[in-house]
Parts: structure tokens; sequence; C-alpha cells
């Protein structure tokens, strides 16, 4: 600490004069500022007339139309950025070719938030009160999206189908401006004890899970579903996103003597774990991998002849499944893809999620009565049997007053060969288990 | 017990991993006396360069051998460019940089190969050894092997070369290494890319098991940290045993210490290095720094 | 607004040049007392302007400011156990994040309201700090720095472990304070206020606390600890204190940081936050005393920019971000502004000369 140069001399009683200016000045500016009040929160970006009177337009016109998205464009995320190019591959398709939106130039604005709550609520005020955009078209991550979400109900600003299956979006009713779009965890867990129960009503189930609102919402949901059955977890362990490996927590489960083994894992450590799952030959448990690693990319690099039989549910058309090669919409989506983004690899699942969700967003907007705020928001909580082509046929958009879950269906699928096969019905989780309650 | 030891094998073999990240930090520490954080990325890097090779239908052991050459290279343009520049400023701000080195290479390594996982060749036969209910795969002694040999070849170096006389010089005092002749600038440089190679080698080993992605390595890194600190940062035997005992003891407490379990095993690490750190500062094989006021 | 900033950096310029003249022949009247006291001046245009602040930004840029702050509040901390003390620290995020949590589990458990968490939480993360400070001090360099890193690592699953105290992985979710209705302020605006207060009262406290014999000896400790031993300080109490004293201001900031976005969870304060902080006071100037600040900016800022510049890889921008300031600013922007006000003082000076 130097000492400033020039005050040395004046001594404390200078000081104190000095001081005492300074703090007089402060609180003369603090009291005139305060004098011209605070602020009020309200929007400026202009309301509807007519039928929709007094709604918000804002970010809106008859011709255009902007978005805002928060995903995890660096940090440990990152896989995960993959998903607005297929929105905006999705958005240029419509733009260019069908005359938009309902007849507006969608703008998409993306930011990164690498995954961090803070940033995640800088970013959402940015777009909101900065870039004015309509609404938020996707938050990722239950963190971001849970730090968000207060802000969005206070703003009135729809936050919708964000990209996390955690159960509370649905089940919470102080947040109406926020919905969920993907099948939740839960909902995804009595899948799997359905599964087991008519196939192993016996099982002693093994689980390994990453240790985060993810894997503890699917391990509960899971919990929960068997209770009153046979089914026993006989053992379970975590396993941290910095852990550079899943091998040790493989070995102890190995030794649990499970023959059922729950595979609640993100990509790159489902992989380390259907690897292990293969090397360790003396146990040979019936594999379930959650959805989240269940496209072919997981199960590729570990190769085909080990994963043989790996039985998971999904709600959407994966690319790299030979099945699907001659389906229209996913014709239609390599089409586009090639054209409007085409840098990034149609194969990449994430990709056709961030179509179909681009998708979903359209019919819901198409649906809304009032094309402003509010309208977009009854649109979302009044979904009837929306039909979205990249989702599996059977899978439809549905909510209402007491249903805040988009997507609630799923089927079982199972690897064989070198694609997944669907097998049974498609199984909605509402009708078979009844609404999520606590 | 049969559970037991395939618990300590799997140390090994996780060990052996951390073990081989280390050996590169304590040869880059040795030669410029800091800590690189981008070690580990570097090493990632190498290896997509590795994987782009064999993608492009090369032998793997050509594309190895290109590999290495290239992160030598690498290694010593990256010092002559990027670490050059504040070779004289405070030791801080010598690791910020490769903080940033960090971040760069790491969101690169996305933007190229994007982040989806990547499937890389093992170069040692799949099965294990079979003895007493235990099985011990012929990865893991693989990996072993490797770890033992580069460790070697770095004591013969650090001990009876020329470059590694000078290397010891520079990094005690560059001033009077500069003095006797040694050119200084070059020594760093080789260092570095010497340090890059021995990483490289790292990532080929690890990749197999653990799977190509850009954040392959973060993980490795902090244990490759705990396994420098507790061998010692300036002894290439003591990162391997450090590592090895580091991959052993959170194997074994994540598995039979109820309490600790698979969530709290990274306190293990922590816990050892601040008990030997605080009986022996310098590290299980280190020599003590005496001071001069 | 904009006027009384231009009169403060000619007067700022001025007094600079006066400094440079070793202060003879000082202007006698109103202009003399500006150019004597100019960094008192500055020094209160700056507090104006940052009162006047989040009556004319929009809520997002009062919100931005407002995590400038909190971050510089941590920053300040570390600044004074790295830049004053000597001793690196890779674990800061750590601390930051004890003092976010006690004051959550304070505000969602007990109820307590929300003026009280504050010094509580600085109470709860100092106590750390010093305990902290006691395995600490035997360590140096290198290797204190790779154990604080450790801890911050392990914190995270330690903070998933006790589920029923810190909600685990989920996290808690707080009511954000409200501010008093007299004010008519806008909660916003409230919670950058409680920002700028706890920012002052941080650069205060460490002010004093340096200007003090413990920090007359802190830096005896960090410049040659041997010479400090034989003057009679004793090495390993002091850098106790200087743990406890930065772990206390990183708990502080925390606390704001807790109100402010209202929301904790594990994953908020992995180990990129405490490399972040580190890299931050390193780019804003290691010991220096608007360093914190300007490292604050950095934090929050240039993130931001990065994407702009390159939305398809930001990390790839703000790395290369972090290393060119490095190659321009070897000691932080703080030294480089010192340096440029050097520069500026000099050509200035000589002019003045060659005037007179």
């Amino acid at each position: 600490m130097r000492r400033p140069l020039g005050s040395g001399r004046s001594g404390n009683g200078g000081r104190l004069r000095r001081g005492t200016a300074v703090s007089a000045a402060v609180l003369l500016a603090a009291t005139t500022a305060a004098a011209c009040g605070g602020r009020d929160d309200g929007d400026d970006g202009g309301t509807a007339t007519g039928a929709c009177e007094g709604q918000q337009t804002t970010g809106i016109t008859d011709s255009s139309l902007k978005l805002g998205g928060i995903y995890p464009l660096s940090g440990p995320a990152s896989a995960y950025g993959a998903i607005p190019k297929g929105i905006k591959a999705y958005f240029d398709y419509v733009n260019k070719e069908k005359g938009g939106v309902d007849g507006r130039q969608v703008e998409f604005v993306v930011r990164d938030d690498g995954y961090q709550p803070p940033k995640a609520v800088e970013e959402a005020r940015r777009l909101v009160e900065q870039e004015q955009v309509f609404a938020l078209f996707q938050t990722l991550g239950t963190p971001s999206t849970t730090a968000t979400w207060d802000y969005t109900s206070q703003r009135k600003v729809p936050q919708i189908f964000v990209a996390t299956g955690a159960s509370k979006w649905g089940t919470d009713d102080k947040h109406p401006w926020t919905i969920g779009w993907q099948p939740n965890y839960v909902s995804e867990a009595r899948v799997y004890a359905q599964h087991l129960k008519q196939e192993k009503p016996k099982a002693k189930v093994a689980v390994l899970f990453q240790n985060d609102d993810f894997g503890k919402d699917l391990l509960d949901g899971f919990k929960k579903a068997i209770e009153g059955s046979e089914i026993k977890i006989v053992q379970e362990e975590s396993y941290e996103v910095t852990d550079p490996s899943v091998e040790a927590q493989m070995r102890d489960l190995a030794g649990s003597g499970a023959d059922v083994f729950l595979n609640v894992t993100t990509p790159k450590f489902g992989s380390q774990a259907l690897a292990a799952d293969a090397k360790i030959t003396d146990w040979n448990p019936l594999h379930i991998l959650n959805n989240v690693a269940a496209s072919v990319t997981v199960l590729e690099p570990v190769g085909f002849k080990n994963v043989q039989g790996v039985v998971s549910s999904t709600y959407y058309k994966d690319p790299n499944d030979p099945q699907w090669a001659d389906d229209a919409e996913m014709k239609l989506y390599r089409d586009k893809m090639k054209q409007y983004s085409p840098g990034a690899d149609p194969n990449v699942p994430y990709h056709a999620f961030g179509w179909a969700v681009a998708t979903s967003f359209h019919k819901t907007l198409e649906a809304a009565e009032c094309k402003t705020r509010e309208g977009l928001r009854d649109s979302m909580r009044n979904l009837k049997d929306v039909e979205v082509p990249m989702l599996l046929p059977g899978v439809k958009m549905s909510t209402g007053p007491d249903d805040g879950f988009p997507i609630e269906a799923m089927q079982m699928m199972k690897f064989e060969g070198e694609r997944w096969t669907l097998t049974g019905e498609v199984i909605d989780t509402r009708k078979v288990f009844g609404p999520l309650g606590d | 017990m049969a559970d037991f030891v395939q618990q300590f094998v799997g140390g090994l073999g996780a060990g052996a991993i951390y073990a081989s990240l280390a050996l590169a930090l304590v040869l880059i520490y040795q030669f410029t006396g800091i800590v690189n954080f981008a070690q580990g990325e570097l090493a990632m890097f190498a290896t997509y360069i590795a994987w782009t090779f064999i993608d492009a239908g090369l032998p793997f052991w050509l594309a190895l051998v290109l590999t290495l050459a290239i992160s030598f290279v690498g290694g010593m343009l990256i010092e002559r460019v990027i670490i050059r520049p504040v070779e004289g400023a405070p030791e801080l701000t010598l690791v910020i940089v490769t903080v940033g080195l960090f971040i760069f290479v790491n969101a690169a390594a996305g933007w190229i190969w994007s982040f989806l996982i990547k499937d890389f060749p093992n170069p040692f036969p799949g099965g294990a050894l079979q003895a007493g209910g235990v099985s011990l795969a012929y990865s893991t002694l693989g990996v072993l092997a490797v770890v033992g040999g580069v460790m070697g070849l770095l004591y013969l170096m650090f001990r009876y070369t020329k470059i590694g006389l000078g290397m010891r010089a520079v990094a005690t005092n560059p001033e009077s290494a500069r003095l006797v002749g040694i050119r200084v600038g070059w020594t760093l440089a080789f260092g570095w890319g010497l340090a890059a190679l021995v990483g490289a080698v790292s990532g080929v080993l690890v990749a197999p098991l653990l799977f190509l992605e850009p954040n392959m390595m973060g993980g490795v890194l902090i244990y490759a940290f705990a396994a420098a600190t507790l061998g010692g940062f300036d002894s290439p035997l003591g990162a391997v045993v450090g590592g090895l005992i580091v991959g052993v003891a959170e194997t074994l407490a994540g598995s039979y210490v109820d309490f600790i379990g698979s969530d709290l095993k990274i306190g293990v690490p922590l816990a050892i290095i601040l008990g030997v750190l605080l009986l022996r500062p310098q590290g299980l094989f280190g020599r003590a720094v005496v001071e001069r006021a | 607004m904009s006027e009384s900033t231009d009169t403060t950096e000619t007067t700022e310029a001025a007094g600079a040049a006066e400094a440079v003249k070793g202060g003879s022949g000082t202007p006698p009247g109103v202009a003399g007392y500006a150019v004597r006291n100019w960094r008192m001046l500055a020094l209160g245009a700056l507090l104006l302007l940052a009162v006047a602040a989040p009556f004319q930004l929009v809520p997002f840029r009062v919100f931005q400011l407002t995590m400038v702050m909190v971050y510089a509040v941590a920053l300040v901390g570390l600044n004074l156990l790295v830049g004053h003390a000597g001793q690196i620290s890779l674990g800061h995020g750590a601390f930051f994040a004890v003092g976010a949590y006690s004051t959550a589990v304070m505000m969602y458990h007990w109820d307590l309201p929300y003026p009280v968490t504050f010094p509580l939480a600085a109470a709860v993360a100092f106590v750390l700090g010093y305990a902290f400070g006691v395995p600490a001090t035997r360590l140096r360099g290198l290797y204190l720095a790779l154990v604080t890193l450790a801890i911050a690592i392990f914190l995270v699953p330690l903070l998933k472990r006790f589920e029923s105290v810190t909600g685990g992985s989920m996290g808690l979710t707080l009511e954000k304070p409200e501010p008093p209705a007299w004010t008519g302020l806008a909660q916003d605006q409230w919670l950058y206020f409680l920002a700028l207060a706890g920012t002052v009262l941080a650069f205060l406290v460490v002010h004093y606390l340096l200007r003090s014999r413990v920090g007359r000896a802190m830096h005896s400790v960090r410049d040659n600890e041997t010479a400090a031993e034989v003057m009679g300080v004793r090495p390993a109490s002091y850098k106790r204190r200087a743990f406890a004293w930065s772990s206390m201001i990183a708990g502080a900031a925390g606390c704001l940081y807790t109100w402010t976005i209202g929301f904790v969870s594990p994953d908020s304060f992995t180990v990129n936050l405490s490399i972040t902080l580190l890299a931050g006071i390193v780019v804003g100037g290691l010991g220096s005393t608007w360093g914190p600040l300007l490292g604050g900016l950095f934090v929050m800022f240039v993130p931001s920019w990065s994407q702009d510049i390159n939305k398809a890889a930001p990390g790839v921008i703000f790395g290369l971000l972090i290393i060119a300031v490095m190659y321009v600013a070897p000691t932080g922007l703080a030294g480089l502004a010192g340096r440029a006000a050097h520069w500026f003082n000099k050509t200035r000076s000589n002019r003045i000369l060659r005037k007179g």
C-alpha cells in the first residue's frame, strides 16, 4: 500500500473533513435518486388489442418472432450445446420454405451459461430485458432452470419446453410460465419398474447413478415405483460428473449378486458402464440403460457385440436407427440439416432432439388463440394430443389444468444387431400409473 | 478375499492411469518449475490427433509414432510461442497462462471433433489373466508396463544425460545455467516438448479405457496432481508410486468404508496428501529444498 | 452525471501530475484542493456513480453490476491471501460456497431475517478459514495450491452428502431479500445496494487491516519470511490470520451471492469457480487495491464477450483472452492502468516542465 502522495501531509483533521464531504455528497445523490422512486418492473414491449386486449406482445409482431434459449456451449456439459443447432436448422427451414411459424419469421437467440446457475440468471435477464424476446424457448439443465424460473414467473415470460426431465416442472403450481417437454425422469423410472414387474418380478437390482438432480430423481422414482413389489435394490453406487471413470463402482455392483443392472448415467459414463459390464464376464445382468444415454452414439464405441440385449426406453426417433431411414420426417430432417446447418452431423441425436422440440413449439404457437405471451402460456398448458412427427408413432403431447407434462408416453426397446428394436406397446405413463403426486 | 484382491488390482489399474499423466506433470515441473494445468488437455488433444490418423486408415503404431512426433514439436512450439512472452513474469502469471491454455484447448477440441465420445482402439489384447478368482486385464498390465518403461527412461535421462543435467541446472538456477553456457530457452522448450510427448502416451493409454471426449483428462488431472504431490514433484518414481497409492486407496476406501462410499472417495487422496505433506512436505520421494535466506 | 465524470477525469490527471512533481507549487484555492485530494475526489465520484447507476440502467445491467461486486468482494478476500500474504489458494471457491450455503441454511431452515445472515456467514467462514489455516501454514507454494484445489473438489460431493441440511444435489431455493417499503426501490436495486454496501465494507476492512500492524507483518512474511522471523514476526501466526480474514471476506461474498441469486446448489461451486476466481485476481492485479474490482469485471463480462465473438466455442476466445491479458499486463490490469498513468504523468509533467 503506497500512501497517496498528495494527502500525506494534511493530517487527520483534513481526512475527516474530506470523508464527511464525500459521504454527504453520496447521501445527497442517494436521496435525490430515491426521490425519483424505484422503477416499475412492467414491460414496455406493448400489449395486444382486440380479443386479446391487454396481453403482452413483446418480441412478437405479425411478421416476426424473437425467441431466446440458454445452453451450455462451454464447460463440462458442452455436449448438450448441439441441441440449438437442430432448433436453428428447423427454424431456418420454416422461415425460408414455409413462410415462418404462423407467418412469422423466427429469430432464435442462443446464449451460453456454461451450466452455471448465476450465468443462467444473467443470460435470462439479458434475453428478456435487452433482447426483448417473446419467450425463453428452452433453458438447459435443472440447476439453470431452477435459478431462472422465479424470474420468468415474475416477469410473466413463458419459459417453454425446458430441456431437463426433472419432475418438478410438472408438479409445481407456482410457476405457470415454465413447462418441461421430455418425459420426466420419474415417469421413465416407472416404465422400467413396470417392465421388471412383468419380466422379472423378483429382480434384485444394482443401480449406478449420477450424483446430481437427474440421477437422484430417477432413482427415487424407481424406488417409489417398486414399493410393494418383490423387486429389491440390492446395491446402489453413485459417481460424480468429475470422476474419470466408473470402473470401481462397476466392480462393486458386480459383486452384489444382482440380476438386473439399472444404468442411470449421462453419455460418457453410460459408455464406460456398458464397457465394464461387458468386461466383467461372470456377471451378466439384464442391463437397463436410461434414455439420456440410450443413443446409438453411446453404444457404438463400446462395440455392438458387447451391448446385445440391453434394454431402454425412448420417445423420439434416433437418427442413427436404420428403422427410420425411410421415415418421411427423418428424411426431411436430414435434408434440411444438410442444407441449413452444413457443419453439423445429422446423426447426432441432440440435433434431432432440437428439431423435435422446435416442431413442438411451432405447433404450440399455432394452436394459441392469442399470439401473445399469455396466449402461449395458455396454449402450452392446453395441448390436446398434438402430434410431432419426430416423436415415436403413438407418442403425443398433451397437457391440461392438472397435467404439466407434455410428453408422458414412452416405449421400451431392446438392442439387437446394430439397432434398437421397439418392443411392446407405447406406455402412457399417466394412464398406467396415474398422475405424479407426492 | 478374492473380492478384496480384485478391488486392489482394479485400484492399481486406476492408479496406472493417474501415474501416466503424473509423469508428464513431474517432467514439466522439473524443467520449468511450474505446474501446467493444460497438461491433461494437451494429452487429450494429442489423442484426438492419433484418433484422426487411425480414423483415416493408418495402422495404429504408425499413427502413434506420428502423434508422438507432432506432440513433441507442438509442445516445443507452445513454449516458444505462448509461454516465452511471459517467461520472466511472476510464477502465478505463468500458471494462469496455462489455465487459459486449458480452456482454449478444451474448447478447440470440442469445436473440431464435437463432444460426442469416440471409440479409441486398444493396443493391448482384450481378455484377462485369471488366477484364483481374480482377473487382471491385459490392458491394465499393458498400461502398467508402459508407465514403468517411461518412468525408467525418464530416470535414466534425468540422471545420466547431458540434457538431463542441463535441465536440472535450468530448473534450479536459470541465471547460473545461462552463465555456464546452457541454452536456457531451448532447454525449456525441450522440456515442454518432452512433457507433451509423455502426455500423449498417457492420452493414448487412457483413451481406450475412459473413451475419448474433450473432458476425458479433466477428471484424471486432479488425481494426477494428487499422485505427483504424494510422490514428490521432482521424482518420476514418486509420481508412479504416488499414482498407484492414490488409485488403490480411493478404490478400496470407496468399496469398503461405508461412510465414504463412492461419492466421497475423492476425499481419500486429499487426506493422504495432507497427511504426507504435514509429515514430509517434500513428498515421499522428493528431495527437501534447503532455503537460503 | 456525465459532467461530473469529466471534471473528475481532468482533476485526476492534474492531481497525478501534481503527485509526480512532489506536490510543490500547488495552486491555491479550490483548484488546489482538488489537485491535492484527487484520490479522495475520484473515490467520491466513483461512489456517486455507483449510487446513481441502478437508477439509470436497465435491471439486467443492474444485475450484472451486482454480480461484479459479489465477485469483487470474493476477490478482495483472495487478494488479501495471495497478493498480500503470498499464499496461493486454488480453493477459494470453497470458502465462497461456505458463506453461500451458511446463508442459505440460515434462511431456509431457521428462517433468520436476511441481514443477520451476513455477519454469521462471514463468521462461519472465518472459523473454517482459521481452522484450515492451521495445517495450511505448514505447506508452501505449489503444495498449498494443490491441497486447496483438492478441498474445492471435495466440497461438491460433501455438500451433496448431507442432504437434510444442504438440500443435496437439488440445492436450496430461497426468497430473495425484499426492499423495505420506505426506500421505494425495486428488488434488483435493493440487492444492488446490499452488494454495494458489502463491497465498500470489504474494501474498508482490508484497507485498515493492511495499514495495521497485522498488514505490515503479513507483507514482511510475504517478502522475506526469514527476515520477518528474525524481526520477531511469527510467520505461521500471520499466515493463519491471513487465511481466516480472507476466508471471512469470501464467505461474506458468498452471502451476497445467495441473496442475489436466491438459489444454491453444489454444482454452482465446482472447482471451476475457484480457478476462475484465481484467474480473476491475477488478471485484475495481485496485491493492488483496484485489482479485485477489475478482476470482478473480467470474470463477469469477458465470458459474455467471448460468446459474442464465437458462438460455436466461446472457450476458445475466453482462453485466448486470458493469455492475451497476461501478455499485455503480466502484473494484471491494475498494473497496466498504473503503468499507463505513469506514462501519462511523465509526458504530462514533461510538458508542464517545458512550459514552466
